[in-house]
């Protein structure tokens, strides 16, 4: 700590190259919710380098499985999937400790969400399709869920969002938060949605789970690896109590 | 890079944003999370409302403000924050968040007024709260700040001296009628138009 305040660390801007650009005109919905201005620069102050991530995880339970999370004692239908990675900082660091959120629609392709109320497909009472962990040591998190269905939306005639899971991170600082989207690698919808393609054709692949055989555990659930690359400050290593 | 094999490409880069979407609210910014202090805990409460429009003018009905803030002492609860002659507060982590109402597009929390923070040039900021912002139809977030129309330092506070003028008044909250006893500060964040709010890159 020095008379200007802590000692921040170093900062990794947002690569905006690597990330969708505000207005997509074929995602419609962007047109009205875009800003026209540019972004205005800011100094990089203790309101930057913190965030609510370290707070918010200890303050969250963890509830990994969404198979049996809806609490009724019965299981979710769908095909079992285990989604697993590391979160990592823009250095390549595992960001340990930190709460990972996801939501997603049930094997059908239905949410179980007051607004969806037009696409007729069935809701799965044992499945809520929301779920958060922890990351350990090593920044790995690990989710036991049902495989999302596609479903039908309003943005063009005949739209359909290819098969998703939502997660969301707050990271190591406030420029650090992430909400994503992952798809599964060789889904042949992807090319037609303007959500995935919003993102340049040079970092859009990152949003893609890719099937990994040594996660699938035999006799019960295919396993899928998703890496995720955070903004913002590096991690801060966990220490390691003496053995 | 650890982990990297056979189909597992090592990632290379940061990983895109994508909208949030119109279903979050299954998870994100669930009844409470707008309460971020109670009155246990030492401090000024203070509530903060405000509207999310879109360019049309139209109320953003499915968005979702969340709040960054220091504690009354002016002290992030962070470890990157390691001024222990400063108190952290107990029942307060300094972070909320709330969904924007259907179909209203309003917004509010109820916190502890913050304190000064460190600018890193020697001086203090004023007060202020910083807020990300995301709704379906935006596919990354963006980042402003909440300061206070009744703060002298805002005159003085590096961040806001670095936005244009004519733009400042987009990130200063004005103080109205008091609501159930407390100080209760109103702004609308204005995604796009002509009274655009300053967005940062954070």
């Amino acid at each position: 700590m020095s008379a200007d305040g802590p000692m921040l660390p170093r900062l990794h801007a947002r690569e905006h190259g690597d990330h969708p650009p505000f207005r997509y005109p074929d995602y419609k919905s962007t047109a009205a919710r875009s800003p026209d201005q540019d972004l205005v620069s800011i100094l990089a102050t203790l309101s930057e380098a913190t965030g609510p991530g370290p707070a918010w995880s200890e303050v969250s339970p963890e509830d990994a499985d969404l198979t049996t999370n809806a609490g009724t004692g019965g299981v979710a239908i769908g095909a079992r999937i285990i989604v697993t990675g590391r979160v990592l900082d823009a250095a390549g660091n595992g960001v340990p400790d930190t709460l990972v959120e996801i939501w997603q629609a049930n094997a059908a392709g239905r949410y179980a969400h007051w607004r969806e109320t037009e696409y007729d497909a069935p809701l799965d009472p044992n499945f809520l399709g929301v779920g958060q962990c922890h990351t350990d040591a090593d920044g790995t998190y690990r989710f036991l869920t049902i495989r999302p269905g596609p479903y039908p939306w309003g943005n063009h005639h005949n739209a359909w969002r290819p098969a998703h899971i939502h997660l969301s991170l707050m990271g190591p600082s406030l420029g650090s938060r992430l909400v994503t989207q992952l798809y599964f690698d060789g889904d042949p919808m992807l090319h037609l949605d303007p959500i995935y393609c919003s993102a340049p054709p040079q970092s859009r692949h990152r949003m893609l789970a890719h099937y990994d055989h040594e996660v699938t555990e035999a006799d019960w659930a295919t396993g899928w690896r998703f890496d995720i690359v955070l903004a913002g400050a590096e991690a801060t290593p966990v220490e390691q109590e003496e053995a | 890079m650890a982990g990297a094999g056979p189909g597992r490409p090592a990632p290379l880069g940061q990983t895109p944003s994508q909208t949030l979407g119109p279903f979050f609210g299954m998870l994100l910014g669930r009844p409470g999370d707008a309460n971020m202090a109670d009155e246990s805990v030492a401090g000024e409460r203070i509530r903060v409302t405000g509207v999310v429009f879109d360019g049309h003018g139209a109320p953003i009905e499915d968005g979702l403000v969340e709040v960054w803030q220091a504690n009354s002492a002016g002290r992030y609860r962070h470890p990157v924050d390691d001024r222990d002659d400063l108190p952290l507060l107990d029942g307060f982590t300094g972070f909320g968040r709330c969904p924007t109402d259907h179909p209203t597009g309003s917004w509010s929390v109820v916190t502890l007024r913050p304190g000064q923070v460190p600018d890193g040039r020697g001086g203090l900021q004023a007060p202020h709260l910083n807020l990300v912002l995301q709704a379906r139809g935006m596919l990354d977030p963006v980042f402003t700040r909440v300061y206070f129309d009744d703060e002298l330092s805002n005159d003085d506070d590096l961040v806001l001296a670095g936005v244009p003028e004519q733009r400042r008044h987009t990130l200063v909250a004005s103080r109205g009628d008091d609501v159930d006893g407390l100080a209760t500060f109103h702004l609308d964040l204005h995604v796009q138009g002509e009274h655009e709010t300053v967005f940062f890159d954070v």
